[in-house]
């Protein structure tokens, strides 16, 4: 029988050109060019169904429609909801106007949002964290007072701080889709909406752990390993294990010689691969209890690998060159002589760092 | 005498009774079309009338049956959307109270139309006795032979359910209004798909407003040329206009589209003319949710014609310049009225009534609100006027469904064409906290 592939469709990116099969997203086939024009997302979660749409974080300019009709759209569109026609032209970080929307965005969502970053669980694995530093400004223009609340238990794992939660609805999409049973949704309208249990109910479910993986800030954490440790003194390593709920691919974050965590894996998105199983994650914290596969590859952007050396790594020379070749000798009309002060010249910095007067590389 | 298509015999002693409106020729409609019209010649009719959605957003409701998907061994399904609860309109809730059989005659004729056997009236919660009013004709009608089995021996089956709504204004966007007839929390869902190929239990559903639906009859009796013959260009046929604020008659009125806002306003038939001894500051055309005009812009256009009561005139220039038809909810403000206070007291409605799905309406209602807030009391700051521009800016056109415009646009409005009343809120907060104290700075009267 002959293979029928389907036609690709055509669409440009800020100025790259991908080809994806129909019925790809925006934002799907951003991401295949890469992180550079991916838009960024709070709410969309690629393995729940459903998920995408809310925090508008992913807000794209279409700028020709398709091929056939190329009238721009009239509004900006969720990248992540919006299905690529073939000939379509997107405007991502190129267009002002998403600039200046995404830039309302976390101007939004920082209202009700503390900024303690510091003391919060979930920094340096925060995705609000990298899209307010991506794409915020450094000041606010709110005055009023922010929302607060009492931290909540709600189970024997999770702890809930509705202070920091966003809404993006994320934790009740996995409960409904990958429980058997959700006692939990939004209750309230509004900003007065929040995340609840129904009445004296308790999130114990045997997968109700991946509603933490999924949080995207740091409201829902695991009660074993909060406030244990700050994740850039960890060091994650991929394990699995024989497990009969689940498919045991897991990360184990280590210190020293001690598991203090277990999450599911998740992927340069930090959209987890596989959800895992409570017992997993929560009762398998001894190194027997698992088959270790190496190291986690984290980016080195990531302020999880701060500090953290490998023998592959090569050390980024870049910085050290531009710095090189963009050295300019002090303008400085002061009669220096007399303070025996050294002038060094560009060329001295060639005899440190060979490369550092090469064109690139 | 101008026509009236709805209300022609809304004042008949009884008429909410099956036999009265009986009487008055009604149920001929349903009649003519199971007996003597194929579903399609309808959907032509209505066409032809150019009847434009009355809920607010004025899309034409031939077109948009016409898209409803059509597939084998799927419901289909029509939904009357009669969660009416903007601030200033309630001419649905009189229709229905005073005349329901008209409505019910229009959900059987559309419902035909558009191959529906199991239609929904989605009627807001607080309106009770609307509710007991309408099960009361739907059991009349259906003890008649017009609803329920075999209609008019014809074949054709019907069944027509009222059901009540929470009370919540999204309930009023048609894909939250699905949602919530579907028994889950009324937030508005994402689109494409629309409803009309994955609506109400993700079957092709068409959702129209209660008084586009009433106007089914008088079309189906008198075809759509006579329908598209009243009324001027693209805005055909009448409207009911909920006619309030400081003008001598309040209440629902049912005009000819066309009239001139001016003779609106004046004339004995309508509003009968601005409370004595007052002048008219700011017209709010079509519900809170519409840009706020002021007095000389609202009586004519930029190039100094008249403005009519139309969805083309209205909305004349964009929002530079005009406004929108909306609902009809037509609130008129003379000098007495603080429009500070007013867009606070609608961004007040806004901020309570956000579902809280999508981030710029959730915290940008609330923000909005608390700055005017702050102003109105007498806290402002200079930039502030700035700010509540911008933060309008930010949340109009980057939200799900249109709750976020319908936040932004009076706020935007309000500062785009009273921005002086703002700054003099800012500038003396002593007076402005006063017990009703008003701007009397410099506005255009009339």
């Amino acid at each position: 029988m002959e293979d029928v592939k389907p036609q690709l469709l055509k669409v440009t990116i800020d100025g790259i050109e991908v080809e994806v099969e129909p019925g790809t997203t925006i934002l799907q086939a951003a991401r295949k060019i890469g992180p550079a024009v991916a838009p960024p997302a709070m709410c969309y979660y690629q393995p729940l169904k459903g998920s995408g749409g809310k925090c508008r974080a992913c807000l794209v300019r279409v700028a020709a429609g398709s091929a056939k009709d190329p009238r721009p759209m009239p509004k900006l569109v969720a990248s992540c909801l919006t299905a690529v026609q073939d000939g379509m032209i997107v405007e991502n970080e190129t267009s002002p106007q998403v600039i200046d929307a995404r830039n309302g965005v976390v101007e939004f969502l920082l209202l009700n949002h503390p900024l303690d970053c510091p003391v919060c669980d979930q920094a340096g694995e925060c995705d609000l964290q990298n899209f307010a530093f991506d794409h915020g400004k450094s000041t606010t223009r709110y005055e009023e007072d922010r929302r607060t609340f009492e931290k909540k238990d709600i189970g024997p794992y999770i702890q809930l701080h509705m202070t920091r939660c966003i809404l993006c609805y994320r934790c009740v999409y996995t409960a409904d889709q990958i429980t058997n049973k959700r006692v939990h949704g939004v209750l309230g309208r509004g900003d007065a909406s929040e995340i609840g249990t129904y009445i004296e109910k308790a999130i114990d479910n045997d997968f109700s752990g991946n509603v933490i993986d999924v949080c995207p800030v740091g409201a829902l954490t695991d009660k074993t390993y909060r406030f244990k440790n700050r994740v850039w003194f960890s060091k994650p390593v991929d394990a699995h294990r024989d497990c009969p709920t689940c498919s045991g691919k897991v990360t184990l974050w280590y210190r020293g010689e001690d598991v203090i965590r277990v999450t599911a894996r998740k992927n340069e998105w930090s959209e987890v691969l596989e959800f895992i199983c409570n017992t997993c994650r929560f009762d398998m914290k001894k190194t027997s209890d698992w088959t270790i596969e190496g190291p986690t590859k984290i980016s080195r952007s990531s302020v999880i690998s701060a500090n953290k050396y490998r023998a592959d790594t090569i050390k980024p020379s870049f910085g050290q060159r531009l710095a090189a070749a963009e050295y300019k000798s002090i303008h400085d009309e002061r009669d220096t002589s007399q303070l025996g002060i050294k002038q060094l010249a560009p060329e001295r910095f060639a005899k440190v760092l060979p490369s550092a007067l090469d064109p690139e590389p | 005498m101008a026509t009236k298509i709805l209300t022609e015999h809304i004042n008949v002693p009884g008429i909410e009774t099956f036999d009265v409106y009986r009487k008055q020729g009604g149920y001929t409609a349903v009649e003519k079309a199971i007996k003597t019209m194929t579903p399609e010649s309808i959907v032509e009719e209505v066409k032809k009338a150019g009847v434009r959605g009355r809920g607010g957003a004025g899309f034409p409701m031939g077109m948009k049956w016409s898209f409803l998907a059509k597939p084998e061994g799927v419901p289909r399904y029509l939904v009357c959307n009669a969660d009416e609860s903007e601030p200033g309109t309630f001419k649905d809730h009189y229709l229905m109270k005073n005349i329901p059989h008209l409505l019910i005659e229009g959900m059987i004729i559309s419902s035909f139309a558009l191959g529906a056997n199991k239609s929904f009236i989605y009627v807001r919660g607080e309106l009770m006795y609307v509710i007991h009013i309408l099960e009361k004709a739907i059991a009349e009608a259906k003890a008649k032979g017009f609803l329920g089995k075999n209609i008019l021996g014809s074949g054709y089956d019907l069944e027509l359910v009222v059901q009540p709504g929470g009370g919540a204004y999204i309930c009023g966007e048609e894909t939250a209004l699905l949602e919530s007839l579907e028994g889950k929390r009324g937030n508005p869902r994402n689109k494409p798909p629309f409803p009309a190929v994955k609506g109400l239990y993700q079957s092709p559903t068409v959702v129209n407003n209660v008084e586009s639906i009433a106007t089914t009859a008088w079309i189906v009796n008198n075809g759509g040329e006579a329908y598209a013959g009243i009324g001027i260009g693209r805005s055909t046929g009448t409207k009911l206009i909920s006619a309030s604020g400081h003008i001598n008659k309040p209440g629902v009125y049912e005009i000819e589209l066309g009239v001139p806002v001016e003779d609106f306003i004046y004339a004995d038939e309508w509003c009968g003319g601005i409370r004595p001894g007052h002048k008219f500051k700011a017209l709010v055309a079509g519900g809170s949710s519409v840009p706020i005009l002021p007095a000389n812009l609202a009586l004519t256009l930029a190039n100094g014609e008249k403005r009519l009561m139309s969805y083309e005139s209205l909305s004349d220039g964009g929002f530079a310049t005009g406004t929108m038809l909306g609902s009809g909810g037509f609130i008129l403000f003379d000098e007495t009225s603080c429009i500070v206070r007013n867009t606070w007291n609608f961004s007040r409605f806004y901020h309570h009534e956000s579902c809280g799905q999508c981030s710029p309406c959730r915290e940008g209602t609330g923000w909005m609100e608390k700055v005017l807030h702050r102003i109105e009391y007498g806290h402002g700051h200079q930039q502030d006027i700035d700010l509540l521009v911008d933060v309008a800016k930010k949340i109009e056109g980057n939200t799900i469904c249109p709750l976020g415009d319908a936040a932004a646009w009076p706020v935007a409005s309000a500062i785009r064409h009273f921005r002086d009343e703002f700054q003099w809120h800012i500038d003396h907060p002593s007076e402005a906290t006063q017990p009703g104290a008003v701007y009397r700075g410099e506005m255009a009267l009339v």
